[in-house]
């Protein structure tokens, strides 16, 4: 079985979907970026000309990710990390500042985004980390070590600064889960998120009020042998900080434009042609692609440009108008496919490195379906991150694309394990 | 547990996103209309509309551009001098911030109107320095340009299109002209044309990037349609001058084809008095006459008794019914009795009358018995009525006649019916109802039908339809105006009827009123009228009438003329019958001292009674002309 042909034992339904996606992708921006005279395809001056050439070098990429022996990922693993973090801070050296976001090294006419890499360098870091027999997560030292793998990317890129790939990173809390990470640190951070939109919503004394009577009903009700009035009010007093400071954070941390995002989100005071006009846009969009769409090429509202970034974080919305509704749906079939398929794949790992970087993967690819295509629909306040194989740009594509086939590598090398 | 989280994330997730693409793509709906505001801009392109001629082809109504200017509120830079516009303009800054917040309450993305209706001279400065005033833009309009400046009731106004018509009708956007009354209204479809549709596909900055969909759904204006109508225009601004200081109408057909040769109403006003800025102004200045009523078509509107020349139909219907034939004698002792007390006076020199002098000397006795025995002639008064209201229904009265026109008052001819209701207790006879046998009592009619009936007699005994369009753009007319309508009067009974009416020139009430060479039938009406002032019902001056056709033996035209208190019908009505017919037929007029007197005399004193708030005589004998 030595040496048999990677081609034999990699996994053609991810590659059949990872090339759905791609070539759909590249179609739909070819759609939204299609100028008013008739150029050729391959036409370097446009954005779908630029993305074709970014699908073509892919190619040579993947064979390369491939013909690499799969023990380099996770024995370099630490090297990978610590060039992507190297990368991080030297973007405030010799970065490009855009919009006054620094998250571009720019090399001639292309740039590279730095951040897209340290997704695929931390997932290697955390599985290479976790699969280490002396570490276990129910070590609380191992635990933070873990988080620091996280959190030190996080940081420089929030520092960028760049919110929404900070936040991709938070998927890998799941795949640390799946690994053992114990319970009630999703809870507690679940209750987090919910306690944060209740009190975006109402005033912070109410959200206390509830939560007391909650907390004394739950109290009442738990047997007299286990009650522990400490952990209650200690858990109170944390809510009532968190809420507070809550509150003060949107009051006084949020810089004006995240806090218009939320009030667009929750639908308050909005003025649809300044802070509400791409989500507005990008509603009428989609909304009136009804069943069928459009048409190919034939979405008023992507010819009229009326949505904002329709080639990067709005590619979802040429879709839906265009496609329709069977359309998305089909886009979102496709994902949900490659998602599970990967986790399937993960689970059938006889390696807990290849299993909890296949985590890592499905975590942090699904993060970006669903931010993306929420906020489109405004299920989601705005943030920018981009379609995974849609969304035009050379640095998401590769980063993606070597996301991805690493994993496959992996997975097709792991009958030469042992 | 910790292998089903992330799957059960990804599930949710999708079916989230399902769920609220399902919602916005299928059950909301309000995308796709936002859609299309967002998408394409719609531009018209409005057709000329059709020029109107008179039956001469003596043109009368024509175009002339205008320009509106438009604003869109999301387009206007902040650096707009808005001092320099209102100079420029000649508006107010008031005016200014106004239009502008109207503008924007309507929709910040689409234009509206800011200044209507400017002339050239008028927008010509501003058109210079358009550029620097973002989001100001003029849209080219045509407005009618009246060659005459007469037969406003014929022609009718072009205005705004309304909101209810918008709703109805989904051809008219807001801001659209329509046709209002007279012709521009019943010709609308065929005057307007139909506007082109051009459909620009816009991007977000609201820039027009190019036809929308390479131009699939555009299309071309269609010219509107030039029409010719009946009407002469000659006679007709003689009609409205011959009514100067007047109130009342005058309506002319030619009895051959039913064609309306004048339709004056008075008094009237300039067309071009509402057509441009001024328009509504002067609209409202014309609506605010609330005695005068200009805008009040009395020649289609107005019901007045029609006094004597009901007499006409007393005696066909008496004939037909064979109640009376033209040798019947009836005494006059200058009233007529009708049981117990009750007498109708007669100004006739009395004694034996018969139908042909009945008529000249307008004998109220003659033709009160032959009602009576028309009447009576049936078992019951409810059957006797029947048959005389459905003989006079068959001259088009007391319906409308169909024109193609607004279509006026149907006039009243009363029936069984009627009359049970107005007699609830019941026994009414024929002597109750005696008074409509010389077009009292409750007949009502309007002057297009007294016309009509005038030219039925010269027809001796069917009309067409009275109507104003003669040609639409070469094509045929509508065939109701080509149908001969019949009356149930025998063409035999119509002679006796026209030698008297011949006679009254010659003998009789009109006698005054001959013109040599011109052989007329006329008969003169004086109808009692009344009116409430200050709550307490007056009777008032008479109103002049008089119905006439002319030649005799080749009547070319039936006139019917209302003065409204001119007394006795050839005092006022008569000459001015006599003065059209002469107008018409020779082009002409040698009653040189009758036309004098109707171009500069009038009724002002008259009509000022009413509104005096003083006590005041009426139907004098003499008075200083």
């Amino acid at each position: 079985m030595k040496n048999q042909s990677v081609s034999n034992n990699i996994d053609w339904i991810i590659v059949l979907l990872y090339m759905a996606l791609v070539a759909s992708g590249w179609m739909t921006i070819y759609s939204a970026s299609l100028p008013n005279e008739t150029t050729s395809i391959f036409d370097l001056d446009q954005i779908y000309g630029k993305q074709l050439l970014f699908i073509l070098v892919s190619i040579p990429i993947i064979l390369v990710v491939l013909t690499l022996d799969a023990k380099i990922y996770e024995k370099y693993a630490l090297i990978f990390y610590t060039i992507s973090i190297v990368l991080l801070a030297g973007l405030f050296i010799f970065g490009k500042t855009i919009k006054g976001q620094t998250n571009w090294y720019s090399f001639g006419g292309f740039g590279l985004q730095p951040s897209e890499f340290a997704k695929i360098a931390t997932s290697l870091m955390v599985a290479k980390f976790l699969s280490d027999a002396q570490i276990s997560l129910k070590n609380t030292n191992h635990q933070f070590i873990t988080f620091g793998i996280i959190l030190l990317p996080v940081a420089l890129i929030l520092m960028q600064p760049d919110a929404g790939s900070a936040m991709i990173f938070t998927a890998l809390i799941i795949a640390i889960y799946r690994e053992g990470l114990p319970g009630w640190y999703l809870w507690t951070g679940f209750l987090a998120i919910v306690l944060f939109i209740v009190s975006l919503l109402i005033k912070w004394q109410y959200v206390l009020l509830f939560a007391f009577i909650i907390m004394l009903a739950a109290f009442f009700m738990t047997r007299r042998s286990r009650r522990n009035p400490v952990l209650y009010i200690m858990i109170f007093i944390a809510i009532s900080v968190f809420t507070y400071s809550t509150d003060f954070v949107y009051e006084n941390v949020l810089e004006p434009h995240q806090k218009d995002r939320i009030n667009v989100l929750f639908g308050k005071e909005v003025n649809n042609q300044a802070e509400g006009y791409n989500l507005n846009q990008s509603l009428i969009a989609i909304g009136s692609g009804g069943w069928t769409g459009k048409g190919y090429l034939e979405g008023t509202q992507t010819k009229g440009k009326f949505v904002p970034e329709q080639h990067t974080d709005y590619i979802f919305t040429t879709v839906g108008e265009e496609w329709g509704f069977i359309g998305g749906m089909t886009v979102i079939i496709l994902f949900v496919t490659l998602l599970l398929r990967i986790i399937y794949i993960a689970e059938h790992q006889k390696s807990q490195f290849s299993r909890t970087y296949g985590y890592c993967v499905a975590a942090i690819l699904f993060m970006h379906f669903f931010v993306n295509i929420a906020m489109l629909i405004n299920l989601f306040p705005t943030i920018g991150v981009p379609l995974p194989f849609f969304s035009y740009g050379g640095s998401s594509l590769f980063a993606f694309t070597i996301l991805l086939f690493i994993f496959i590598k992996l997975d097709a090398n792991k009958v030469n394990e042992w | 547990m910790r292998k089903i989280l992330l799957p059960s994330f990804i599930i949710v997730a999708a079916l989230l996103i399902l769920a609220k693409l399902y919602y916005i793509q299928i059950l909301d709906d309000s995308w796709v209309k936002k859609s299309d505001n967002n998408a394409y801009k719609i531009k018209y392109e409005y057709p000329e509309r059709g020029y109107i001629y008179d039956r001469n082809g003596a043109l009368m109504v024509a175009n002339q551009p205008s320009y509106d200017i438009m604003v869109t509120p999301i387009e206007m830079s902040k650096e707009i001098d808005t001092m320099e516009v209102c100079r420029l303009l000649n508006v107010t800054k008031e005016y200014y911030i106004d239009r502008v917040n109207k503008a924007n309450t309507y929709s910040p993305r689409l234009p509206s109107v800011f200044l209507s209706q400017l002339n050239k001279k008028e927008f010509a400065a501003f058109q210079e320095k358009i550029r620097r005033f973002k989001g100001f833009d003029i849209v080219k309009r045509s407005l009618r340009d009246y060659q005459i400046h007469a037969a406003s009731n014929v022609f009718g106004y072009i205005g705004q299109v309304g909101e209810a018509t918008i709703k109805k009708n989904p051809y008219y956007k807001s801001g659209d002209l329509i046709g209002r009354q007279g012709v521009e209204q019943v010709y609308e479809d065929a005057l307007r044309g139909i506007k082109g549709v051009k459909y620009i596909q816009k991007d977000r900055f609201n820039r027009e990037i190019g036809p929308f969909k390479e131009g699939i759904y555009d299309t071309i204006a269609v010219q509107g349609k030039d029409i010719t109508l009946t009407l002469d225009s000659e006679l007709q601004q003689y009609g409205e001058s011959l009514m100067f200081e007047k109130r009342g109408g005058i309506v002319a057909i030619e009895p051959k084809t039913g064609e309306i040769l004048a339709l004056v109403t008075a008094p009237t006003y300039d067309p071009a008095l509402l057509v441009g800025r001024d328009r509504s102004d002067n609209y409202r200045m014309l609506e605010s006459d609330t005695l005068g009523m200009p805008l009040y078509d009395r020649g289609l509107l107005a019901e007045y008794p029609p006094g004597s020349p009901f007499k006409i139909l007393s005696g066909l219907i008496g004939m037909q019914e064979e109640v009376i034939d033209e040798n019947s004698t009836f005494i006059c002792n200058h009233g007529f009795s009708y049981g117990r007390g009750a007498f109708m006076k007669c100004h006739c020199p009395g004694g034996a009358i018969q139908l042909h002098n009945g008529i000249y000397k307008s004998c109220n006795t003659y033709f009160a018995n032959t009602f009576k025995l028309t009447i009576d002639k049936y078992p019951k008064p409810e059957s006797g009525v029947n048959a005389w209201s459905s003989h006079l229904k068959s001259f088009g009265l007391g319906d409308f006649l169909g024109y193609d026109l607004p279509p006026g008052r149907k006039g009243l001819i009363p029936n069984a019916q009627f009359y049970k209701r107005y007699y609830p207790n019941g026994g009414w006879r024929s002597s109750t109802i005696i008074s409509n046998s010389i077009g009292q009592g409750e007949v009502l009619m309007t002057p297009i039908q007294l016309a009509n009936m005038m030219a039925i007699v010269a027809n001796e005994g069917y009309y067409y339809t009275p109507h104003i369009i003669k040609k639409i753009d070469g094509g045929k007319i509508d065939e109701k105006f080509t149908t001969k309508h019949y009356t149930t009067i025998d063409k035999q009974y119509f002679k006796p009827i026209i030698d008297g009416l011949h006679d009254v020139y010659n003998m009789g009430t009109a006698s005054t009123l001959r013109v040599k060479d011109i052989e007329i039938c006329g008969k003169t009406g004086t109808a009692e009228n009344f009116a409430k002032i200050n709550g307490v019902q007056t009777q008032l001056t008479d109103h002049s009438i008089f119905v006439a056709f002319a030649p005799k033996n080749d009547p070319k035209i039936a006139i019917a003329v209302f003065v409204e208190n001119g007394y006795w019908g050839a005092r006022w009505a008569g000459p001015i019958a006599t003065l059209m017919i002469e107008k018409y037929l020779k082009g002409t007029v040698s009653r040189k001292d009758l036309e004098v007197r109707m171009l500069t005399k009038g009724l002002k004193h008259e009509y000022e009674k009413v509104i005096s708030n003083a006590p005041f005589k009426i139907n004098e004998r003499y008075y200083a002309y």
